[in-house]
């Protein structure tokens, strides 16, 4: 089956050009952070290290990734702990109103962005609410919620609720069973939708345009500065947190595949 | 729950038997209830009355007073429908570009890379990549790839795909070209999702039988891959129809302004909320309708 057939290259040459696609703007961002810029990053001007050396060095770019870090964290915790709850017994409870539930759930997904942003800002505007920090991290927690629903019902599905019952069977209460057997099975998932709360919510910026008033997020910071030249410590803060991104990913990838390995 | 089958849980929940205990966990859902009414189905709500507000007779910019007034309607659409359905044009012809270069990066990910895990965490790793620089960033360095002087404008014109003076810079392509690049993760990840748990017996019965790869193809492996196109086009379709990122930072304002891009102008700018809000209710509804309709259409409730 696997051998040449005439068709067999055409797949992997077009996925070929599609990874170039993909990944040929996160060169370029890269590869700004080390341009000799100035204060416009917009033509290759030279290699220096000048902005590496001095991340914080443009005017206001730490502080908005201070507030993005701190957006971030507090929105994945609200929105982590809510979805959870949500997916358990979405998965795992027969209640009245259960589909309601869900598509309470499914439709801020399948509302763009803007639409969100208008509704919480007409909220906020009738309600006399200031905008800020605050209200990005409710606006935050909101879009987020619905992923890590999706994200951790999977893994609440793919658990055999024998597992619990056996549990129950050696005289654990229910409250035992699931801190000790269905909590722990269920950390990687719940972990994972974290990591993609904390992504969609650190690189959000239709939403938090909406809702942020005065207050400054990296993304807003960056949106702000390209009408006049983003400076390129932007382009390191980026860089450094890919950087983190990739070693954290490949890092796990590395184990399981040893893991898998042992396994054998 | 056709709708939410459709965004990708299809992880297949058997309805749980009634027993004292697992309805212990009903509990678990009114804090997040909660949370989505008064953030979600509240401001929803303050959405649709601010659009029937109308401005108070020598009130002050942005001062506006609850009313009924249905013509906030009209008169939105009526100013801006091209920029509506330029929105809609341009996430449809976004949709299905990442959908023709997604399909082989995924099928290449989940059936050419079957059973060498490690390549397919690599090209998983890729995929996602993208999601670890930020998204302004990455639209901005395509402003520079497609910009006049840089070596992508000057192929194509030497190609002659493009006139000799022929530019990508602030045309609805540019827009088009960064709603597929910001997009395209949104695609593979579902399509990928689905070819994934294609039983590679299948085609092996397809070739048995004489089919070629590309009737296999077309009669096994599009059809079961189908939850996964219909995942990744709404995946695609929604966020693209509602973003003004792209239109306003690749874009020229005047035959690329999105509604995404009016929404935001109405209410920041001009302080003109009932507009802002009647475009913003007539954009909700319109998604919520065509994903009604496509997901009725393709069929995916049975799939599901």
């Amino acid at each position: 089956m696997r051998t040449a057939r005439p068709g067999a290259l055409v797949v992997p040459l077009f996925a070929g050009l599609g990874f170039v696609f993909l990944l040929v703007p996160v060169a370029y961002t890269v590869l700004f952070s080390f341009n000799d810029a100035g204060k416009t990053n917009l033509v290759w001007r030279g290699f220096t290290l000048d902005a590496w050396r001095n991340p914080c060095g443009a005017p206001q770019v730490c502080e908005a990734l201070g507030n993005s870090l701190r957006v971030g964290l507090l929105a994945t915790l609200v929105a982590t702990t809510l979805g959870t709850m949500l997916a358990i017994a979405l998965v795992r409870a027969r209640f009245r109103g259960r589909s309601a539930v869900n598509l309470l759930v499914f439709l801020p997904m399948a509302t763009p962005e803007v639409v969100l942003g208008a509704a919480l800002v007409a909220q906020l505007l009738s309600l006399r609410v200031p905008l800020g920090f605050g209200t990005v991290v409710a606006a935050h927690v909101l879009f987020c919620i619905s992923f890590v629903v999706v994200a951790v019902k999977a893994r609440v599905a793919s658990l055999d609720p024998a597992l619990e019952e056996a549990a129950a069977d050696l005289y654990a209460s229910p409250w035992q069973a699931f801190w000790k057997v269905t909590f722990p099975l269920l950390l990687p998932g719940i972990g994972a939708a974290a990591l993609l709360a904390f992504s969609l919510s650190f690189d959000d910026f239709i939403v938090t345009n909406f809702t942020s008033g005065g207050f400054v997020t990296f993304p807003k910071f960056v949106y702000v500065s390209a009408t006049r030249g983003i400076p390129p410590q932007a382009n390191v803060i980026s860089s450094a947190m890919f950087a983190i991104a990739l070693v954290l990913v490949v890092g796990t990838q590395v184990t399981q595949a040893a893991r898998r390995r042992a396994a054998r | 729950m056709s709708l939410t089958a459709a965004l990708g849980q299809r992880g297949t929940t058997p309805a749980p038997p009634p027993t004292a205990r697992r309805s212990g966990y009903r509990g678990l859902v009114v804090p997040g209830v909660l949370y989505l009414v008064a953030f979600f189905v509240v401001p929803v709500a303050a959405l649709l009355a601010t659009s029937l507000y109308t401005s108070v007779p020598g009130g002050e910019l942005g001062q506006y007073a609850p009313a009924l007034r249905w013509q906030n309607y009209t008169e939105a659409l009526a100013q801006f429908w091209p920029q509506l359905l330029r929105s809609f044009g341009f996430a449809l012809v976004a949709t299905l570009a990442t959908l023709a270069i997604g399909y082989p990066m995924a099928y290449l990910i989940a059936v050419r890379a079957r059973g060498r895990p490690t390549l397919q965490g690599v090209l998983l790793v890729l995929v996602v990549a993208p999601f670890f620089t930020s998204f302004i960033l990455r639209t901005v360095a395509w402003k520079q790839i497609l910009a006049d002087d840089a070596a992508v404008v000057a192929a194509l014109r030497w190609l002659h795909v493009l006139p000799p003076d022929g530019r990508l810079a602030a045309t609805p392509a540019a827009v088009v070209i960064g709603l597929t690049y910001a997009f395209l993760p949104f695609m593979v990840l579902p399509l990928y999702a689905a070819l994934e748990r294609l039983d590679p017996r299948m085609l092996e019965a397809g070739a048995d039988l004489y089919a070629s790869p590309v009737t296999t193809f077309r009669t096994v492996t599009l059809p079961l891959s189908m939850p996964g196109v219909v995942a990744g086009t709404l995946l695609t379709f929604i966020p693209a129809t509602g973003d003004y990122v792209n239109s306003s930072l690749l874009g020229n304002n005047t035959d690329t302004t999105m509604i995404g891009q009016v929404i935001d102008g109405r209410f920041f700018r001009v302080l003109d909320y009932p507009t802002a809000a009647a475009l913003s209710v007539v954009l909700m509804v319109s998604i919520l309708l065509l994903v009604t309709a496509y997901v009725r259409r393709t069929g995916t409730e049975d799939l599901v």
